[in-house]
């Protein structure tokens, strides 16, 4: 699945918005393996993609969101300056939206052909993820098939809340990497999704055809309520005594949804607000 | 294009001198093999060289509080220039059996948890960090995929990042993909002249571009991952020199030449305020990299 369907697929009314599509691959070491870097990024690029990652503004299920979604198909998804770029302008304009982020991945990790300052990229999406938790804004991880190397040993771990697909290989060092270094014998199920959720690395494995409805979901359960909302229960705490404020409180998120008058608010609400 | 580049300031003269000097050298094969050769020479330093030689009051701690303790990474805490100081540093073994206790330098999750340990300690009581880089790459072991390695490599580079005491990396020999960045979110990354940093082993790249495991000298000239290049880039804010012949000759002199830049950098960094140096610390990893802007798509 290229990047552009998966945002499709996510987007209220398949509608979405590109953020810092004008970047373009470079090649700062003038690099050449079997065949030149900018040779490769023109054939990836002849595909039809802009690169490895497309950052949209969106709204899934009437959610607004920022969502950076990787593309195997442009050089094995690997990490370079655009995308570690890309990823940090998603996080850079969830900040400035104060709407959550959430990233799909499907790399082979960093993009060789970049050499350390693709390693760099690494760090740089520590840096966007460090703003967008200082924002008070959640991450939320979509871990697609295959996420390995410098992608899962960065932003890709970070999730507030962490899906996998079904059979997705998530792994530090792949099970060639592995069996030639250590020559042990793997599993035929090393790194996939339901081993990493028995090992406690992701929260769900979930299907791709319920992502729109999961991540809906777990966006309104972290959606805050409006300010002015805010506004008055925040007097109120400081009106009132604490237990009563507590409760208040707890019943916030349930709350917010009603006054907004969402289907289904009453369903979801696990702490009505009888008198809030 | 922009590709981004930045340097130390003071102190820099000296080191612009070193990085002029090896500037020229940049392209060739057998220079950027004869430094990665340097930068893995068996007698090279190794953090408890340095450490014996500028800590020797140094209290090695042990253990991740969670599973185990990984000797390829070594933590604690001692005093230099009368004040504490935390160092964590990947750890090669020299002989053939430490070696094997080291694990060739390749860290396990249990070590980067006994680093963030440290960290959180660094950060409650107010002491800087130094971290000594030197890793041919994190362990890539099926045990340690489970104990989880890349969430590790993360937490690692998150925690060093968010914090508010001065800290400084040093890349002392080869500094190997996520395993070496882990410990390298610093406020000043500095690399030793001799030492190298990638994105991954020449031999590694060897089997997975050029798929033959013998193409690692063609792999190291089209990275070159020298200490001048990396200085060029911006992922070096500085390169230390090193004694005639390389560190390995000397280890005294080594540390002496370590000791010069790190007590100097250590004080320009404590005269910043916190919230600043946190600022220039994001500021310097939220730059780094190449892109092209392309108009009227």
């Amino acid at each position: 699945m290229t990047a552009r369907q998966r945002l499709d697929h996510l987007a209220d009314d398949g509608t979405w918005q590109e953020i810092a599509g004008e970047l373009r691959a470079s090649d700062p070491l003038r690099f050449v393996d079997l065949q030149p870097y900018t040779e490769r990024v023109r054939s990836a690029e002849a595909k039809g993609a802009t690169e490895a990652i497309t950052s949209a503004s969106l709204a899934i299920q009437g959610q607004p969101c920022l969502v950076a979604a990787m593309d195997f198909g442009f050089l094995g998804g690997s990490m370079g300056s655009v995308v570690g770029e890309r990823f940090a302008r998603a996080a850079e304009e969830a900040v400035a939206q104060g709407v959550p982020l959430i990233s799909i991945t499907a790399s082979g990790g960093a993009r060789m052909q970049e050499g350390v300052l693709a390693l760099m990229q690494m760090a740089k999406t520590i840096v966007a993820l460090d703003e967008l938790g200082d924002a008070g804004l959640p991450f939320v991880m979509v871990l697609a098939h295959p996420t390995t190397g410098g992608v899962w040993a960065s932003f890709a771990s970070l999730g507030d809340v962490t899906y996998a697909e079904p059979g997705a290989l998530i792994a530090f060092s792949g099970p060639r990497v592995i069996e030639q270094t250590t020559r042990e014998k793997l599993p035929a199920d090393f790194g996939m999704a339901e081993r990493q959720l028995e090992h406690g690395h992701v929260d769900a494995v979930v299907d791709r055809r319920e992502l729109p409805a999961r991540l809906g979901h777990l966006l309104a359960i972290f959606a805050r309520p409006p300010h002015d909302e805010a506004q008055s229960l925040a007097s109120q705490l400081a009106q009132n005594g604490s237990e009563r404020a507590a409760r208040v409180a707890q019943a916030l998120p349930g709350l917010s949804r009603r006054l907004r008058g969402r289907p289904g608010a009453e369903d979801l609400d696990p702490h009505p607000a009888d008198d809030a | 294009m922009s590709t981004s580049t930045s340097s130390s300031g003071r102190g820099g003269r000296f080191v612009r001198r070193i990085a002029d000097r090896l500037h020229h050298t940049e392209t060739a094969t057998g220079d950027v093999w004869d430094a990665i050769q340097l930068a893995r020479h068996q007698d090279r330093p190794y953090p408890l060289d340095y450490i014996a030689r500028l800590m020797p009051e140094f209290e090695e701690l042990h253990g991740d509080r969670l599973k185990g303790d990984d000797p390829a990474i070594v933590a604690g805490i001692g005093r230099y220039h009368g004040a504490p100081l935390a160092v964590i540093g990947q750890q090669k073994g020299r002989d053939a059996q430490d070696r094997a206790y080291r694990n060739f330098g390749m860290s396990s999750p249990e070590g980067y948890r006994k680093g963030m340990r440290l960290m959180d300690m660094c950060e409650r009581l107010n002491i800087p960090l130094v971290t000594l880089i030197d890793t041919p790459g994190a362990f890539p072991g099926a045990d340690a995929e489970e104990r989880g390695q890349g969430g590790a490599i993360a937490r690692s580079m998150m925690m060093m990042l968010r914090l508010r005491v001065p800290t400084v990396a040093v890349i002392i020999g080869e500094g190997s993909s996520g395993g070496a960045l882990a410990l390298g979110v610093a406020d000043r990354v500095v690399m030793l002249e001799n030492a190298t940093y990638s994105v991954i082993s020449p031999e590694g790249a060897s089997a997975i571009l050029w798929r033959d495991a013998g193409k690692a000298k063609l792999a190291a000239a089209a990275f070159k991952p020298t200490a001048a290049n990396c200085y060029r880039w911006g992922v070096a804010d500085a390169v230390v020199p090193e004694p005639e012949g390389g560190a390995h000759v000397e280890h005294d002199e080594a540390a002496r030449l370590l000791d010069g830049y790190l007590s100097r950098t250590i004080r320009e960094l404590q005269a910043l305020p916190q919230a600043e140096r946190r600022r220039q610390r994001r500021e310097r990893f939220r730059r780094l990299g190449a892109v092209r802007e392309v108009t009227g798509t």
